[in-house]
């Protein structure tokens, strides 16, 4: 009894600095619709700059408490100044283009956060000193409790009463959350938009940068903190409902415990139960807790879509001489050249089968990772539990992740917008759970290995063809569906659910359709991979992977159809040039990134599209 | 930045010219692939890394291997298997290296090692402590030089089985080095001590610790000692909520790696005292070979080794004395030629065992303290990995016979 | 009764939101060739009961019935296989595709032919889609993206959508709302021909009472989610409960 209680309080304790993170992530998209992936990093820098400034504040007054207390704060402020720089800096260019771009750019701000900070602060954790104050312990039912925790513990309602004071009593609060309920009627109400949202992007940086700065006495500063924590902030916000500060409230009480007492129950499945809860709150409650349903239900990439035309004849032909290339690549191109031909045509598939979704479905998935994962899982588990040869394993694979298509797909096409997205995060993050803890099945991380070709496709060259053929086959029936009744019917229900139904569409089954035949796709690309490589990883369904697909397709253009197959060239390009020759990576990827953002919002193929039309007008 | 524009240059040319060109010999470089988790888990591996340069500047100031200096064409996995496979591939095939190296987490350097087997290349795996590497996936192409999780697990049993204590519980990162780990120490320990019993464990995700609900959790159970396996930060959090929840109080804990610089420096003042660990160290490791190689790793990069730079070092050393045994850089013979190699470490004379590839480089178990407000190590003593390893047959018995 | 089975039939319809009755004790016929007004002040229920009508609601009590056939419980999709048309008070168009894909993809629907993943969509049903687009004089641009197109533009492509099933009975919420007025004339006399030389029932609300009065065959009023009075315009005009509530309410022409 006495340990439930003391575990309680522990959940409770860990909820604040979980809220304060959720909080600052939901106001911000409440008012701008970014969701920010960059928010983890904020925290990240919180606690970095906490680091310094208290440790600077004690070395000049002694490690008093108060000095503490204004070291935290200031780190706040600080991180809140960083946050609003980056919105004037960067996103304010960009809050016209579709909200995935927002998505993408805040995803390139992450990387270039990362090695800045390591660049600043060095490669090691970094531990705050504790004073006596502050390892106080206090007894509750006679378990010893930190002091620290329990003033945590009030921490969280403390902050959530002065959100509440500032959203009722300032002229600002007030803004805040009438742009959250209708952005346009602020703007038209003639409120300076520009410095709302820089000042939103300032209190919800804040917010995040105070998160990292009270964890900093229980844990070190750390380069993993960003990612570590922006996972369950997304849980959180989607859980509490997007925009709802006392819905975040209530959810992060919620994670909280449930990973209090998870540890205990399940202590080898901990990674799941947190996306579990949320599949299922989503599943009982589309808009969260406390949401409320958005305002555009659909049409989540922003701006009206172009027409989607025939490909000009000099695309086609430009395309047939690449395919020529690719094919007759074992000709002129040693073994290195051939398996990053490989590489890309699998990526080619990858992100035309999510194009799939995105473009013509209008369905924003951020888990598409899963169903390439499955599909390599599919191949592996057939290697490795039945002894299946490459042929069977190759079926296998589209069979697996297509199935995993119709149970999620089956939820997922019911929501719509964000949350959708979040639902689809879930879905990934509970296969991606279950690769990486149910060892017996699927080798934990050890993944498994052996996946090898059948002898015959064992040469280099022979493979290269065999996933030309099925990869490239695929991208173009996919292609082809685009251009089919199908891919029109399905564009109809993005357009206008109200006009499809009208006329006789059935708007939820052409989405899920749409995503099943995604998710095979994908499952082919996953299984070709597999073999390609040998082994399988529980990385293949990580959320850098689902993030890979996207930068793949939103870098091409989601509303051509040749953008997924130039974004997937683009991409894998940069990521093979940068990782191979730049020590600085991931800055060098993340500026790339916002670079693109900013210069080609609307994608590579979709920039060449419009200018190609503008001078030779649209093809018919 | 000039040497990265360099190698652009010879990347294309080496591109363009493949694949019937068969490179010209006689000075050119011996050429070593090395993959690591640079940007995933600097703390350990640019101290790595150091110790690597260090190697080679010192062997090719010396002449080099059979008259060639070495280089080192590194890459950073990212933490990410399928990086570490494909980035072997791009090594093996656009950069021509002679050779496979490094790696730090055991999945990864399983998934390297299944690699080089596949492509029949010699692989030094550095870092990578699971046993599976040597023994149930061991094979002919991999070797590898760090203690592993058994030899380890086994420094630390021979401490614990002398405890009094009954009770133990386990807390251990939720992946392969964890589950490893836990094990063996499970087995090892039962086998000495049939009376003891683990009556409770925790497996947090790697990076993801939750540690005041763990704490909590483990003090639930009641133990007489604890086994740790968390390393890093998942460390630092869990020995700071155990520290002021008072869970390490009248208890012993044992502790895996904990000893390690990379680890104990980030603990601070708040290191817990009395730990049995295994660790390294290297401010009181006298020795005339290892006090050589600290002055010289001091000097070159004014920092203080950590165990991470002695891994370095030992790669490249062991990989020169396999080349310059073989005399010659046909994979084949090289492979021959590890198999029982000796080679001298900062830490003493090791081999490579012909019978499982696996190094006997050993590690220092002793116990934490706290002097002048840092971690140390005090009643250390070397224990030389030949010691810590099962009985041949079991050995054989473990791992694949066929290579 | 009329010898003729009317088109569509409505009895006693109930519609109640939370303890507001929006629709109450309904009932209406409609017979093919037939143009039926619904109009009432704001608020009087006239578009509930077109939700009703169309599967978008649910009725709480009564029955609707398309030829004999009951339509309770039917989604928009279904009813609309069964033939009925629609066109919204705000339209609603395809915009990512050209005014002649729009109709195709009705087309495609109703040929049921959706379903397929291999031969191009842009192939299928052109001439049928561009008669129907002749119909409402869009023909010329055909090849015009939706999205760009002025708004009286689209409420012609509406029509011809809705025209793609060949339908028997058309229900058109507000089909002139935000047009200029010539515009107003120019699509009801559109409607009114097509109605007339297809057979098809339209029921359609409105607010205009020029087009009202100038375009429908019978006219029901609805006040407070009741029927108050029905008939010719003439009749209509006449009603005392009609001038009352429209007096009453200040409007007797032009929309909002």
């Amino acid at each position: 009894m006495d340990f439930l209680l003391v575990q309680f309080l522990t959940g409770l304790a860990n909820a604040s600095a979980l809220f304060l993170i959720a909080s600052g992530l939901t106001v911000i998209f409440g008012v701008t619709r970014v969701v920010n992936f960059a928010h983890g990093s904020f925290y990240m820098l919180g606690a970095y700059l906490a680091w310094t400034i208290v440790r600077a504040l004690w070395e000049w007054g002694g490690r008093e408490p108060w000095l503490f207390v204004s070291g935290l704060l200031l780190a706040a402020l600080a991180v809140g100044a960083i946050g609003a720089l980056v919105e004037m800096i960067l996103l304010r260019r960009i809050y016209r283009a579709p909200e995935l771009f927002q998505l993408l750019a805040t995803f390139g701000v992450v990387l270039i956060v990362q090695d800045v900070t390591l660049a600043l602060w060095g490669p090691e954790d970094l531990p705050l000193p504790r004073p006596r104050w502050l390892r106080a312990f206090v007894e509750v039912a006679g378990e010893r409790f930190p002091l620290y925790d329990l003033i945590l513990i009030f921490v969280g309602p403390v902050v959530l009463g002065l959100l509440w004071l500032l959203f009722q009593r300032t002229r600002f609060g007030i803004l805040v959350r009438a742009a959250t309920q209708d952005r346009e009627m602020v703007a038209a109400l003639g409120v300076d938009q520009r410095a709302l949202f820089t000042g939103v992007f300032f209190l919800g940086s804040a917010l995040a940068g105070l998160g990292g700065a009270i964890v900093l006495p229980s844990q070190n500063a750390n380069l993993q903190m960003d990612l570590a924590i922006i996972a369950e902030a997304f849980v959180v916000v989607v859980v509490g409902g997007m925009g709802s500060v006392p819905g975040a409230f209530l959810a992060s009480l919620l994670i909280a415990e449930v990973q209090a007492f998870g540890i205990v129950l399940v202590p080898k499945a901990t990674l799941v139960l947190v996306f579990l809860v949320m599949a299922a709150v989503l599943m009982v409650r589309p808009y969260g807790l406390l949401g409320r349903p958005q305002a555009h239900a659909r049409a989540p990439t922003g701006s009206v879509a172009p027409v989607i035309r025939a490909a000009p004849g000099v695309l086609k032909i430009a395309g047939a001489i690449a395919l020529a290339l690719a094919a007759a690549a074992p000709l002129y191109a040693g073994p290195y050249a051939l398996t990053v031909l490989i590489e890309l045509v699998v990526f080619i598939l990858f992100a035309a089968s999510l194009h799939l979704l995105m473009g013509p479905g209008g369905v924003v998935s951020f888990g598409h990772a899963a169903y390439f994962g499955l599909g390599a899982y599919g191949a592996a588990l057939g290697v490795r539990f039945l002894a299946v040869p490459m042929e069977a394993g190759l079926v296998l694979a589209p069979l697996l992740a297509g199935l995993f298509g119709v149970v999620f797909g089956w939820f997922v096409v019911r929501l719509s917008g964000v949350y959708l997205a979040m639902l689809t995060l879930a879905f990934a993050q509970i296969v991606w759970a279950a690769a990486f803890q149910w060892v017996e099945l699927t080798g934990g991380d050890n993944g498994i290995l052996g996946v090898w070709p059948s002898p015959w496709a064992r040469d280099k060259a022979l493979f290269l063809w065999l996933a030309l053929v099925l990869c490239l086959g695929a991208t173009l029936l996919l292609r082809r569906a685009i251009y089919a009744p199908f891919g029109y019917a399905l564009r109809a229900a993005r357009d206008s659910e109200l006009r499809a139904e009208a006329i006789g569409l059935d708007a939820a089954r052409l989405r899920l359709v749409a995503f099943v035949l995604a998710a095979v796709a994908a499952g082919i690309a996953g299984g070709v991979y597999a073999y390609a490589k040998g082994s399988v990883f529980p990385t293949y369904i990580s959320i850098p992977k689902s993030v890979d697909a996207l930068l793949m397709v939103l870098l091409g253009g989601v509303q051509t159809v040749s953008g997924p197959i130039v974004g997937a060239v683009a991409f894998h390009g940069l990521f093979l040039t940068l990782l191979q020759w730049v020590e600085w990576w991931r800055a060098a990827l993340g500026l790339a990134i916002v670079a693109l953002v900013l210069a080609f919002p609307e994608g590579i193929a979709g920039f060449v599209q419009r200018r190609w039309e503008a001078r030779f007008g649209a093809a018919s | 930045m000039a040497k990265t524009t360099r190698r652009l240059f010879l990347a294309a040319a080496g591109t363009l010219a493949a694949p019937g060109l068969i490179r010209a010999q006689g000075t050119q470089p011996i050429r070593i692939g090395e993959i690591n988790s640079y940007t995933t888990l600097p703390a350990f591996t640019i101290p790595y890394r150091n110790g690597w340069q260090l190697r080679v500047e010192q062997i090719n100031a010396a002449g080099g291997v059979l008259g060639r200096p070495l280089e080192v064409i590194w890459r950073d996995d990212a933490g990410r298997p399928q990086d570490a496979v494909r980035l072997a591939g791009e090594l093996l095939d656009a950069e021509r290296v002679d050779l496979l190296a490094g790696t730090f987490f055991s999945h990864i350097g399983l998934a390297v090692s299944d690699f080089a087997l596949q492509r029949r290349r010699l692989f030094v795996a550095a870092e990578p402590l699971t046993d599976a590497l040597v023994w149930e996936k061991g094979n002919r192409y991999t070797f590898r030089l760090r203690p592993s999780t058994y030899m380890q697990a086994a420094m630390l049993v021979e401490e614990a089985a002398k405890l009094p204590a009954r009770r133990w519980v386990t807390v251990a990162p939720n992946y392969e080095y964890g589950q490893s780990a836990v094990k063996w120490f499970k087995q090892l320990l039962s086998a000495r001590r049939p009376d003891v019993e683990f009556v409770a464990e925790q497996w947090p995700a790697l990076g993801r610790i939750d540690a005041g609900a763990t704490v909590t959790a483990l003090a639930q159970a009641r133990p007489d000692a604890i086994y740790n396996v968390t390393f890093g930060a998942d460390l630092t959090n869990f020995v700071r909520q155990g520290n002021t929840r008072g869970l390490f109080e009248r208890r012993t804990v044992v502790s895996l790696l904990t000893g390690e610089p990379e680890y104990l420096d980030p603990l601070g003042d708040e290191t817990p005292e009395g730990w049995i660990v295994t660790g390294y160290p290297w401010d009181q490791v006298n020795t005339p070979e290892h006090a050589a190689f600290r002055s010289a790793y001091q000097q070159r990069f004014n920092d203080y080794p950590r165990l991470g730079s002695v891994v370095g070092y030992d790669t490249i050393t062991a990989i020169a004395e396999a080349i310059k045994r073989a005399g010659s850089l046909d994979t084949e013979r090289l492979v021959e030629a590890m198999r029982g190699l000796p080679f001298q470490s900062p830490f003493g004379r090791c081999i490579f065992r012909a019978i499982d590839h696996q190094s006997t480089l050993g590690a220092f178990v002793g116990k934490t303290a706290l002097r002048g407000g840092r971690g140390t190590m005090v009643d250390w003593r070397y224990a030389d990995g030949a010691n810590y390893l099962p009985p041949d047959d079991e050995v054989r018995r473990m791992r694949p016979q066929t290579t | 009764m009329s010898s003729i089975a009317p088109v569509l039939e409505a009895r006693g319809l109930v519609k109640r939101f939370g303890g507001v009755v929006a629709v109450d004790q309904v009932s209406l016929s409609l017979r093919a060739g037939e143009m039926l007004a619904l109009i009432g002040p704001n608020g009087a229920g006239k578009s509930t009961c077109f939700n009703l009508l169309n599967g978008q609601l649910r009725a709480d009590a009564g029955e609707i019935l398309l030829e004999g056939r009951s339509l309770a419980g039917l989604p928009p999709r279904a009813i609309w296989r069964l033939g009925v048309g629609r066109t919204f008070q705000i339209t609603a168009t395809f915009a990512s595709m050209t005014v002649r894909e729009n109709v195709q993809v009705a087309l495609l629907s109703h040929h049921r032919r959706i379903w397929r993943f291999w031969r191009a969509a842009r192939h299928a049903f052109v001439a049928e889609a561009e008669a129907l687009l002749d119909q409402v004089g869009m023909r010329e641009q055909a090849d015009r993206p939706c999205g760009v197109l002025a708004y009286g533009d689209l409420k012609r492509v509406e029509l011809a959508i809705a025209l793609a099933n060949a339908p028997k009975l058309l229900l058109m919420d507000e089909p002139t709302a935000g047009m200029a007025p010539a515009e107003r004339i120019a699509l009801m006399e559109l409607t009114r021909r097509l109605v007339r030389e297809r057979g098809i029932a339209c029921l359609f609300t409105e607010h205009d009472m020029d087009v009202v009065f100038g375009h429908a065959d019978r006219i029901l009023v609805m006040n407070r989610g009741r029927l108050i009075a029905e008939g010719d315009a003439a009749a209509v005009r006449a009603d005392p409960a009609v001038r009352e509530v429209y007096l009453g309410s200040g409007t007797t022409s032009g929309g909002h």
